[in-house]
């Protein structure tokens, strides 16, 4: 599809993000952890068949080869990462207004794969901080300690009860991108201020 | 009756705090370090309660977990039922009661937090005893992370209750070292006053941590009162120690009988003393530490009832040399007392007949018949049980795969034993978790116990027989005090033909109190064996299951609960609905506006406003919460034609068709729209509650039958967010905020799609319409959503331009007749019944459902069909369910039932009501007369064609 560009009235800083209001809120937390909203991200669902011509086009655009290693995530050119959904689904996060990628894409896979723009599908939040994985145990059943969850570590999995992409982003599980469906956003940032509550006068979260 | 039973010195108690607190109404006082229990004893209160069926006194029969008796209702501070003194931490402010065996729920909610943790480890050892801290400090030293989990308020398990010596010093000094030791390994976590209550497949183990509830009413309430530990491990070590097993007789249940092994942790852990009088009846060398040390710490011990035929020798001289009579060869037949034990009735007991008895004065008797292993974690994660003969106990029978038992809960009870066998089954965890034990040394590092005296053999008693039976009060040797469930009752079981425990448990409700049966189970499986003649080893014994011990619902709910109790799902434009005032109606996990009322408006009256403006005006909703899939690749539209009853395979890019997709079954499982983007991309729409459902569908035909198809599925519900524009001055309405789109019905006709811009954000606009009047579907992303919205309701100000939530929603498409799928389905309504034919394919070869369509039951002429049903009487509302009989009276039931009305409301275009229905025959029936009882009447309603509302589609264009 192709969307025209359009002479836009309503101005990109009209737009919302799911946890626009909530920013006030999110930087009150204890300081164990930080978490922010990473907002307006361009998020391109890509399925190719692995070691094919088409993926091998999308590499040449993305500057990386797609991780095949099961629940990775690998760094591109300009800020793009590419985080393994499946045997033969990736999802493309750059930063935000890339808005050229998706054409690019669909042009270098042709009709030997998909893309699908799903940027404003989710949101991400930013979890940091040396008490993130402390914070994300309290609703997320995966092991994060660095010797099992490496940086580039990327899952799908429930946190609390909602759905999310979770990325390990350094080397001592304390940067986390969690992305999460944008309903759901609003949830899982209640959900996070409320675990936070029982470290309000923690010391170790000081 | 509060004269103290605390002793000078010694104990694990802060006697430099005092806790007041209350107990059945007396003011009393405790130390901290105490529990309830040790507390109530301190200060001579040994019954705590009355029994649940007969009204006996019971009393404080054991220190732990396994206690069947004293059971206490909490109120201060929260009421909390059915909870054990013994396991109840004493604080300033408790305020409890005993309980008769039932509790009572607050009336008010738990202001207190509970949250859960997940945690991942190589090795959990379960029980910080001898045995668990030696498997923990050695996989802690391997470099294993170690989760050590433990019930007591602190470290040492049975070290705790006995004066033990590890190389040549107290042995808590060794368990204080240990614990320093072990919460200094960065990868090590100590949990006290954590219970271990489910042990399932894989490492996987759930354990309660009591966090502030020894803090009273200081617990600081941001602070979750007990967490769920959701712990994940390598290789599980079960350590949990072991129960004394009392010996049945009659009268055992006074207040101040109580197990050996009991007295002997309230002495020495709590410094109290149990009674002035005792009598220790056993079976088993354990308990002669208990008169032991009761009569060095200034009791009177007046005898040791023994049951064997000889004393143990170290033990016989550790009496004679304190003046303790030992009667081997005697039981205890019985006792006497009314709300405490004053008399212990004792006899020879030899070929299994009583002799004549003595009674010797006591208010306190001690039990013990020997030591059930702690097997509860073992047994649920699917370990065969073994029966030893020589303890009468059930031990653990085998290894079983990622978990090993230590200690005690082997039957291995002796400390030198326990200590080597927790590192031993250390190096089985390591081993088996894949870590490499080379860092260890080649010979365990254990500390040095002191000699132990040589053991002689438990006997094996479960009962003693009651020397008089006919005595006229019923039997009172009880198996089960807190079911008040005797010898009688498993006899009368045995005799009734019972031949399993499991059967014998559910007749006699042995086993099933809050304790499950911690004391009493292995008796009486015991009991069943010697009614039936068989071995108990392969009787064996009821199955042990989840939770080991009681767990609040508070605590399984953590924080799901209130607002977090599911997700609330909201579209990007839902603050603007809130500020509206809209009354929001839950679809799955949506949040939808339901309806916006103006002015106290009730929803009847908001609704008909609403409708009326979209027929006369200009009206728009949220719609964002549909389900939208994109469908891409060369073989997209062969994909579609065979999910769709219909074609769409020939719709044009630009076009949009409606579809409907059936079951293999050929009943409607969805419906929506399917817009052509490209030659070979689709985006299709289902009903809100199915969009995870219909991807799903659509997938596993993809992935599982069709593989070879070229194509790829993406959710994007959430990508674009939804407006439905509605009414005659929609066009207007449109070609204000698009000002680069043609909006003439020649350019944008009905059932095409336009990308432009709209208020200046890149948007799909479908000319589609829900209500059958002239509408659109406006599509942007969801981050532009609310900046759309408001600049459509902008341009539509000046036409009066109306939010409108579901419920006008539903009330346009019912006089449309148009179906809710879930609403006028219920998965046995083909197309056919809806009225649809039309959209069933004759062309295609296949597709799926066709093949049901041939079926003779759904070709029946008297299948139920969808139709209108017009109230006679134009303002009753027919109820949503009601049923639709043939006769104006009705018969005798069964009454004919002809079909049920589906959707039912009151209409402003139609000046009247209206409804819905599903009725057998029923397109041969429109015009004819139907009922539908409503309250004592029979409502008469005429059958009508289910498009109810401008049949010609006059209104559609504009």
């Amino acid at each position: 599809m192709t969307v025209d560009i359009v002479s836009r009235t309503v101005q990109d800083s009209a737009r919302r993000s799911p946890l626009g209001t909530y920013a006030g809120q999110l930087a009150a937390v204890p300081k164990g952890v930080s978490i922010r909203e990473v907002p307006f991200l361009t998020q391109l669902d890509l399925r190719v068949e692995p070691g094919g011509e088409a993926a091998a086009a999308a590499e040449r655009v993305l500057g990386v080869a797609l991780p095949t290693t099961a629940c990775t995530a690998v760094s591109g050119v300009d800020g793009a990462e590419v985080l393994w959904l499946g045997p033969d689904e990736w999802l493309v996060v750059a930063p935000a207004g890339q808005d050229a990628l998706e054409g690019d894409l669909r042009a270098a896979v042709g009709q030997q794969g998909a893309v699908v723009d799903v940027s404003a599908q989710r949101t991400t939040i930013a979890i940091s901080g040396p008490r993130t994985a402390d914070l994300l145990a309290h609703g997320c059943s995966l092991d994060l300690d660095p010797r099992v969850s490496p940086k580039g570590t990327c899952v799908q999995t429930l946190l609390a009860l909602a759905g999310v992409v979770l990325v390990v982003r350094d080397e001592h599980a304390g940067d986390v991108w969690v992305l999460v469906r944008s309903s759901f956003a609003r949830y899982l940032a209640d959900w996070l201020l409320d675990a936070c509550a029982e470290y309000e006068d923690d010391p170790s979260w000081r | 009756m509060t004269s103290s039973f605390r002793l000078p010195t010694g104990g694990r108690v802060d006697r430099s705090t005092e806790l007041a607190f209350t107990f059945n109404g007396e003011a009393l006082t405790g130390h901290r370090g105490d529990t309830l229990a040790s507390a109530l004893l301190a200060n001579g209160v040994h019954q705590v309660a009355t029994s649940v069926r007969l009204g006996r006194p019971r009393g404080i029969v054991a220190a732990g977990a396994e206690d069947p008796s004293a059971l206490v209702q909490v109120e201060e501070p929260f009421p909390e039922p059915m909870l054990t003194a013994t396991t109840v931490e004493l604080h300033d402010g408790l305020v409890a009661r005993g309980l008769p065996g039932q509790g009572r729920l607050a009336d008010e909610p738990d202001p207190a937090r509970y949250d859960a943790v997940h945690a991942h480890c190589d090795v959990l050892v379960v029980g910080a005893g001898p045995a668990g801290l030696t498997a923990a400090l050695t996989a802690a030293r391997a470099g294993a992370r170690v989760v050590l989990v433990d019930e007591q308020r602190e470290a040492g398990g049975s070290l705790l209750g006995a004066p033990e010596r590890l190389d040549g010093a107290p042995a808590l000094d060794w368990v204080a070292a240990a614990v320093d030791e072990l919460t200094a390994h960065r990868d090590v976590r100590v949990l006290q006053r954590t219970t271990a209550f489910g042990h399932y497949d894989d490492g996987f183990v759930l354990a309660l941590e009591k966090r502030t509830d020894h803090l009273g009413a200081q617990a600081p309430a941001n602070r979750a009162r007990q967490r769920v530990w959701r712990i994940r491990a390598g290789h599980v070590v079960v350590a949990t120690g072991a129960h004394e097993r009392p010996i049945v007789f009659a009268g055992n249940d006074r207040p101040g009988i109580m197990l050996a092994g009991a007295a002997r942790t309230y002495l020495n852990r709590y410094a109290v003393l149990p009674g002035s009088e005792v009598v220790v009846f056993t079976s088993d060398d354990a308990a002669y530490a208990a008169a032991v040390e009761i009569a060095d710490a200034g009791g009177h011990v007046a005898a040791v009832i023994e049951a064997r035929a000889k004393a143990p020798a170290h033990w016989a001289e550790e009496c004679a040399r304190r003046g303790i009579e030992v009667r081997t060869g005697h039981v205890v037949t019985g006792t006497s007392g009314t709300d405490r034990v004053t008399r212990a009735h004792v006899a020879m007991l030899a070929d299994g007949v009583v002799g004549p008895r003595t009674g010797i004065a006591c208010d306190t008797l001690l039990v013990s018949g020997g030591w059930n292993p702690t097997v509860h974690l073992y047994s649920q994660a699917r370990g065969r049980l073994r029966y030893d003969a020589a303890l009468g106990a059930f031990v653990p029978g085998e290894e079983i795969d990622r978990a090993s038992v230590a200690g005690s809960a082997t039957g291995e009870f002796t400390l030198a034993g326990a200590l080597r066998s927790g590192h031993d089954a250390a190096r089985r965890a390591l081993a088996s978790a894949g870590l490499s034990t080379e860092g260890l040394p080649a010979e365990p590092e254990l500390p040095v116990t002191d000699p132990e005296p040589p053991a002689q053999p438990t006997r094996v008693l479960w009962s003693v027989p009651d020397p008089d039976p006919d005595a006229g009060h019923g039997d009172q040797r009880f198996v089960d005090l807190q079911r008040d469930a005797t010898v009688g009752d498993i006899l009368r079981a045995t005799g009734a033909g019972m031949r399993s425990v499991e059967h014998v448990k559910r007749y006699t409700t042995i086993g099933t109190a809050h304790d499950q049966g911690k004391t009493s189970g292995v008796i009486a499986s015991g009991i069943v064996a010697e009614a039936l003649g068989v071995d108990v080893g392969e009787l064996g014994t009821t199955t042990f299951r989840p939770p080991y011990t009681p767990v609040a619902f508070a605590a399984l709910a953590g924080r799901d609960r209130g607002v977090l109790h599911d997700p609330v799902r909201v579209t990007a434009v839902h603050d603007w609905h809130v500020m509206h005032g809209a009354e929001f109606e839950n679809v799955g996990q949506w949040k939808r506006p339901w309806y916006y009322p103006q002015d106290g408006e009730d929803l009847e009256t908001a609704v008909l406003r609403e409708c009326a403006a979209a027929r006369e005006s200009v009206a728009m909703m949220d719609g964002s919460t549909l389900g939208k899939i994109d469908v891409q690749g060369p073989d997209a539209a062969e994909l579609l034609d065979r999910l769709y009853t219909n074609l769409m395979s020939s719709l044009k890019v630009g076009s949009v068709r409606y579809g409907v997709m059936c079951g293999l079954d050929g009943m409607v499982i969805d419906d929506g729209t399917v817009i052509r983007v490209a030659d070979d991309r689709f985006l299709v729409t289902t009903t809100t509650g199915n969009a995870a459902k219909i991807l799903d569908w659509m997938e596993e035909w993809v992935q599982t039958e069709w593989p070879e198809l070229r194509v790829h599925l993406a959710s994007v519900t959430e990508q674009w967010a939804t407006i439905p524009l509605v009414g005659p001055r929609s066009r207007d309405v449109l070609a204000a905020v698009a000002p680069d789109l043609d909006v003439s019905n020649d350019a944008f006709p009905f059932m095409t799609w336009r990308d432009t811009g709209v208020a200046g954000v890149p948007a799909r606009v479908c000319r589609i319409s829900f209500s059958g009047e002239l509408a659109y579907e406006v599509n942007v992303p969801a981050w532009d959503a609310l900046a759309v919205w408001e600049a459509i309701f902008a341009a539509g100000r000046q036409w009066g331009i109306t939010p409108y939530g579901t419920e006008t929603m539903h009330v346009l498409r019912a006089e449309k007749g148009y179906p809710i799928i879930g609403q006028e389905t219920d998965g046995t309504v083909t197309p056919q019944d809806l009225g649809m034919a039309w959209v069933v394919s004759k062309k295609k070869d296949d597709f799926v459902g066709k093949r049901s369509f041939s079926r003779p039951e759904n070709l029946r002429p008297d299948r139920k069909q969808l139709v209108g049903l017009l109230p006679v009487d134009g303002d009753v509302l027919l109820p949503e369910g009601g049923q639709v009989v043939e006769v104006d009276a009705l018969s005798q039931p069964p009454v004919p039932m002809l079909g049920h009305v589906t959707s039912s409301y009151r209409s402003a275009a139609l000046g009247r009501t209206f409804a819905l229905a599903l009725v057998r025959s029923g397109r041969e029936r429109v015009g004819q007369t139907l009922y539908v009882p409503l309250e004592d009447e029979l409502v008469p309603v005429t059958v009508t064609d289910s498009v109810l509302f401008d049949k010609e589609g006059s209104r559609r264009d504009g």
